[in-house]
C-alpha cells in the first residue's frame, strides 16, 4: 500500500507540471493586460509599457514561465501584480474560510444524506421515497444564490438569529466561526445532499437485491442490522467516491456561496484574480487546486480498499 | 486545623478596586466606536500616487493629509498650511505649514517632506505635470517653510495642490516620497486622521483604520474635502462586500453602518427601510462618455467623429442605465453642470440625435461603411447598458457597428493597443468619469490632445493644447472660463470624446450614522455613530 501511494504521489508531478503549463499559456493568451488595468485611465501608451516592464511582462512568454517555475522550485509562489503581497500569503489567508466551508458542508451533508438514502431505499415506492426523491430534484434545480438569499431573508433579516455575512476565524472564538457558517452550510449543502442522497438510494438498492441480504434476512437478522451491516457498507464504494469528489470540487468551487455570504475565501480569491489578470495568484490557486484534486482522489483510492477488502492496490 | 477563608477589610477594598478597574476597562473598550463600511470596490493598490483608481484615492484620504483642499463651494482653502502668499510679480509662492503637524510615526511633518511629495505628484499626475512645467525651483526656507518659484505665472498651482480627485497630490515622509513615481511605496506613514493598519489589511476582505490621536484638525468646520478633518469613530473597517444585494442585507441587518454606492435598482428597498437613510454625498457625481480612437479610420476623420456627435444624445444612455430621473441630469456643458466653468456655448444642435443631419455629415466626410468597432463592458452594471444604445443610435446615424462584447478589464486592456480595429484595435468605448476629475480644460484627461502623450484614444491637436497651455497660464478666474469656452468650442470642431450626461449615486447610512462629509470623494471624518 505505501509504495502505490508512493508511486500515486510521483503521479502527481506530471500532472501538476501539465497543469502549469496550461494556466500559464491560458492566462497569457486571453485577452487582458494586467499593465492597463493597473495603469487606469489617464495613463499614457508609454505608462503601460513602463508598468509592463516592471512586472516583467515584456519578455518572451518562455522566459516568463522559466522565471515563474525558476521560482516555484524555490517554495516562491510571486507576488501579486496588485496587492503587493506574497502570493503565498494571500492563498495562506484564504484556506481557512473555504476548507472550514467545505468541512461543514460535506460533514452535513453526509450526516443528513446518507440516513436519507437508505431510508429512501428501505421504503423504496413509498411515500417516503417520493418525499426523499423530491427534495433531490428540488436541491439540484434550485440555484444556490435563491437559496442563499432566501435563507438570509428568514433566518437574518427577519428571525435576526443569524449573521448576514463574512466569516470569523477559528482561532477567534468557536461559536462565533460556527454561527456564521450556518447558513452558508445550508445552503451549499442543499445540492449536495441531493446528490449523495440519490447516489446512496441507488447503491443501497442494487445491494439489497443481492443473494447475501437474502441471505442475512434468511438467518434472522434485524431491518437495521441488515441495512447498516450489509448493505450500507457494500453501497460505500460510489458513495464515498461522490463525495470524494464533491470534497474537491467544494474547495475550488464554492465561489457563489462566498460571494452571497461575503465569506473570505479561495473562491472569491479566484475570481478576483482572474478578473484583475493577477496571473500570479491565478497561477497558484489554480496549482493549489489542481493538487487538491490529486491528493482527494488518492485518500477516496485508499479508502476503497478499507471499505471493500478485495481491493487491492 | 482546615483553612478557612476569611478577608479582611483591606482585602476586600482591594478586590472591589480590582473589579472596578476591570470593569471601567472593559466599558473602555465598549465604548469604542467603529465605522463599518462597505466601499466602491476591494482596496488592491495602496499608493495613491501611483495608481488613479478612485478607492485608492479615498485610502489617500483617510491617511494623509494634504496642502490645500477644495471646499463644498469648490473653493481651494489651505488644509496643512497655516499662510501663504504670492508675489507681487505672481512667480513666488511662500508656503508655512501650521503648527503640530505629525507623521504617524510621531516625528513632524517638514517643509522638505512636502517639496519631495509634490515632486512625486507632479511626475505622475496630469496636472501635476502641467504644473511643475511652471516651476523653475522649489527651495526650502525653513522645517516649515517652503517656497514654489515659477518661470511664468499661472493659476495651476492651488489648482493641482487643492485637486480633489486621482491623483489628489496627498503629504508623504520624505523617505516614501523619494520612491521613484513608477513603483508603489512600501511605507504607509501618513499624516492623515487615521492611521493605516497594515497587519489587518486582507485585500478581498477588509482594510482597517483607526483615529490618529494625535491629529490636529484645523479650527474649521468640515466643508467638502477641507476645514477641521475630526474622526469621531475610533475606528474605520472597509468591507469588501462583493454582492450588492448581501451588502444592503447587511446595511438592513446592522451589521455595516454605510454602503458607499448601493445599486439603483436595490435603492427602493433602502427607502422603504425606517432605518436607514440615503444620503447625496457627492452632488457634482459623474458623467459618462464615449471615447475615440482617433487614429483608428474612419474616426481619424474630424466629421465622421463629429457625425457621432450629432447621433448621439444623452436622455437615451442615462434613461438605460440609471432610469430613475432623480438621479440624472441632462448636461451639455463639457466641465459639469454646477461648477464655475459650465457652459452651452458652441453646443446648440449638438447631441440630440440629428440622425439627418450625421448621415448627411457622414457622406461629406466620405463614409465607406468601415464596421466601428465597438467594445462593450458585459460586467459592471453602471456601464453595460451603454454599448448597446450607442449602436442603436450610431446606426440609425448612418453607421455600421461591430460590438464586441468583453469584461471590463479586456475593454482596458483593449483600448490601449493601437493595432488597427480589425486586428484587435478599436475605435470606440464607453466609460464613466467623476466629475470632480473633469472640472476644467487641464485636469480632463480626455481633452488632451498631444497625440502619442495623451491617453488611449491618442488625439492630436495642435489648437486644443495651444488652449489647455493657456488655460494653465492664466490665473484670473473670468479669463479662465473664456478660454474654458474657447476649449468648448474647439471641442465641437475637433471632438475627442462625447459626454453623455451626468448621474448621481447616493449612498446609504443607517440612521445613527451622522455627518457625511458631502464631497467629490467618499471620507470618513466627521462622521459620527451612536448606539449600535
Amino acid at each position: 500500500m505505501l509504495a502505490y501511494i508512493g508511486k500515486r504521489l510521483l503521479a502527481t508531478i506530471p500532472v501538476m507540471a501539465v497543469v502549469a503549463v496550461f494556466v500559464f499559456a491560458m492566462l497569457r493568451l486571453t485577452p487582458g493586460d494586467p499593465a492597463a488595468i493597473i495603469a487606469g485611465a489617464s495613463a499614457t501608451s508609454q505608462d503601460v509599457v513602463d508598468i509592463r516592464a516592471k512586472l516583467g511582462l515584456d519578455q518572451p512568454i518562455v522566459n516568463q514561465f522559466a522565471v515563474w517555475i525558476g521560482r516555484m522550485f524555490t517554495g516562491d509562489f510571486g507576488e501579486s501584480f496588485f496587492f503587493k503581497k506574497q502570493v503565498a500569503e494571500l492563498v495562506a489567508d484564504r484556506i481557512e474560510p473555504t476548507l472550514m466551508l467545505s468541512l461543514t458542508t460535506m460533514i452535513f451533508s453526509i450526516l443528513v444524506a446518507v440516513p436519507l438514502g437508505v431510508l429512501a431505499a428501505w421504503k423504496q415506492g413509498t411515500w417516503i421515497d417520493r418525499v426523499v426523491m423530491g427534495f433531490a430534484v428540488l436541491g439540484f434545480s434550485v440555484p444556490v444564490f435563491v437559496i442563499g438569499y432566501s435563507l438570509i431573508f428568514v433566518f437574518a433579516i427577519q428571525l435576526a438569529w443569524l449573521p448576514v455575512q463574512g466569516y470569523q476565524p477559528l482561532a477567534e472564538g468557536l461559536w462565533g466561526c460556527l454561527t456564521r457558517l450556518v447558513l452558508p452550510t445550508l445552503t451549499l449543502s442543499v445540492i449536495y445532499i441531493a446528490l449523495i442522497a440519490r447516489i446512496t438510494r441507488t447503491s443501497v438498492l442494487e445491494v439489497l437485491g443481492e443473494d447475501y441480504i437474502r441471505t442475512a434476512r434468511a438467518k434472522g437478522l434485524t431491518d437495521r442490522v441488515v441495512l447498516m451491516r450489509h448493505a450500507l457498507r457494500n453501497a460505500a464504494v460510489p458513495i464515498v467516491t461522490v463525495i470524494g469528489i464533491g470534497l474537491a470540487l467544494l474547495i475550488g468551487g464554492v465561489v457563489v456561496t462566498e460571494s452571497v455570504f461575503s465569506i473570505p475565501g479561495l473562491g472569491r480569491l479566484t475570481v478576483d484574480a482572474v478578473l484583475a489578470r493577477d496571473y500570479p495568484t491565478v497561477q497558484a490557486v489554480i496549482l493549489l487546486f489542481s493538487f487538491v484534486y490529486v491528493l482527494v482522489n488518492l485518500v477516496v483510492d485508499v479508502l476503497y480498499t478499507v471499505l471493500d477488502p478485495r481491493i487491492r492496490y | 486545623m482546615p483553612y478557612r477563608f476569611r478577608p479582611d477589610f483591606r482585602q476586600c477594598v482591594l478586590a472591589v478596586c480590582a473589579v472596578a478597574a476591570l470593569a471601567f476597562a472593559t466599558s473602555g473598550a465598549l465604548a469604542q466606536t467603529t465605522l463599518r463600511v462597505v466601499k466602491h470596490s476591494d482596496l488592491k493598490i495602496v499608493d495613491p500616487i501611483w495608481t488613479t483608481a478612485y478607492i485608492t484615492r479615498d485610502h489617500g484620504y483617510m491617511i494623509y493629509d494634504t496642502l490645500f483642499a477644495t471646499d463644498a463651494n469648490g473653493q481651494i482653502k489651505p488644509q496643512m498650511i497655516d499662510k501663504y502668499e504670492l508675489s507681487a510679480d505672481k512667480l513666488t509662492w511662500t508656503m508655512t505649514l501650521r503648527d503640530g503637524l505629525l507623521w504617524h510615526d510621531g516625528t513632524p511633518v517638514t517643509a522638505e517632506d512636502c517639496v519631495a511629495s509634490i515632486k512625486r505628484w507632479g511626475a505622475k499626475d496630469a496636472t501635476g505635470q502641467k504644473m511643475l512645467t511652471f516651476v523653475k525651483d522649489m527651495p526650502v526656507v525653513d522645517a516649515k517653510t517652503f517656497r514654489i518659484v515659477l518661470n511664468a505665472p499661472t493659476g495651476l498651482v492651488l489648482t493641482g495642490l487643492g485637486k480633489p480627485s486621482s491623483n489628489v497630490p496627498f503629504m508623504m515622509p520624505k523617505r516614501v516620497a523619494a520612491t521613484s513615481p513608477g513603483d508603489q511605496i512600501s511605507d504607509y506613514t501618513g499624516s492623515g486622521p487615521f492611521v493605516f493598519k497594515k497587519d489587518e489589511w486582507k485585500p478581498g476582505d477588509k482594510s482597517v483604520y483607526v483615529k490618529w490621536d494625535k491629529y490636529k484638525p484645523r479650527a474649521e468646520p468640515a466643508s467638502g474635502l477641507a476645514g477641521g478633518k475630526v474622526a469621531r469613530v475610533d475606528r474605520v473597517e472597509w468591507k469588501q462586500l462583493a454582492d450588492p444585494q448581501t451588502a444592503v442585507n447587511a446595511l438592513i441587518a446592522g451589521e455595516i453602518d454605510f454602503i458607499e454606492q448601493p445599486s439603483h435598482d436595490l435603492l427602493p428597498i433602502l427607502r422603504k427601510d425606517p432605518n436607514i437613510k440615503l444620503v447625496d454625498w457627492n452632488p457634482l457625481g459623474n458623467q459618462y462618455a464615449l471615447r475615440f480612437n482617433t487614429t483608428a479610420k474612419p474616426f481619424d476623420n474630424v466629421k465622421v467623429r463629429q457625425a457621432v456627435v450629432l447621433a448621439l444624445n444623452q436622455e437615451d444612455f442615462l434613461q438605460a442605465v440609471i432610469g430613475d430621473k432623480q438621479y440624472y441630469k441632462l448636461c451639455k456643458a463639457l466641465f459639469v453642470c454646477g461648477t464655475p466653468l459650465a457652459s452651452d456655448k458652441g453646443m446648440d444642435g449638438l447631441i440630440e440625435s440629428n440622425f439627418a443631419k450625421s448621415q448627411a455629415l457622414l457622406k461629406e466626410a466620405g463614409y465607406d461603411g468601415t464596421p466601428i468597432v465597438l467594445l462593450h463592458s458585459t460586467d459592471l452594471a453602471v456601464l453595460t447598458n451603454l454599448a448597446p444604445v450607442a449602436k442603436q443610435l450610431l446606426e440609425r446615424g448612418g453607421f455600421k457597428v461591430d460590438m464586441q462584447d468583453m469584461d471590463w478589464q479586456s475593454v482596458v486592456a483593449r483600448r490601449v493597443k493601437k493595432d488597427p480595429p480589425a486586428q484587435g484595435g478599436w475605435h470606440a468605448m464607453l466609460t464613466s468619469w467623476v466629475s470632480a476629475d473633469i472640472l476644467n480644460p487641464v485636469s480632463t484627461a480626455f481633452l488632451n490632445a498631444s497625440c502619442d502623450k495623451a491617453p488611449f484614444g491618442w488625439p492630436c491637436d495642435a489648437d486644443m493644447e495651444k488652449l489647455r497651455d493657456d488655460f494653465a497660464r492664466e490665473t484670473d478666474p473670468a479669463k479662465q472660463k473664456e478660454i474654458a469656452e474657447a476649449v468648448q468650442v474647439r471641442w465641437t470642431q475637433y471632438p475627442t470624446h462625447v459626454h453623455l450626461g451626468q448621474w448621481y449615486q447616493p449612498g446609504a447610512a443607517r440612521k445613527n450614522i451622522d455627518g457625511v462629509v458631502v464631497a467629490p470623494a467618499s471620507v470618513f471624518w466627521n462622521i459620527s455613530k451612536t448606539g449600535k
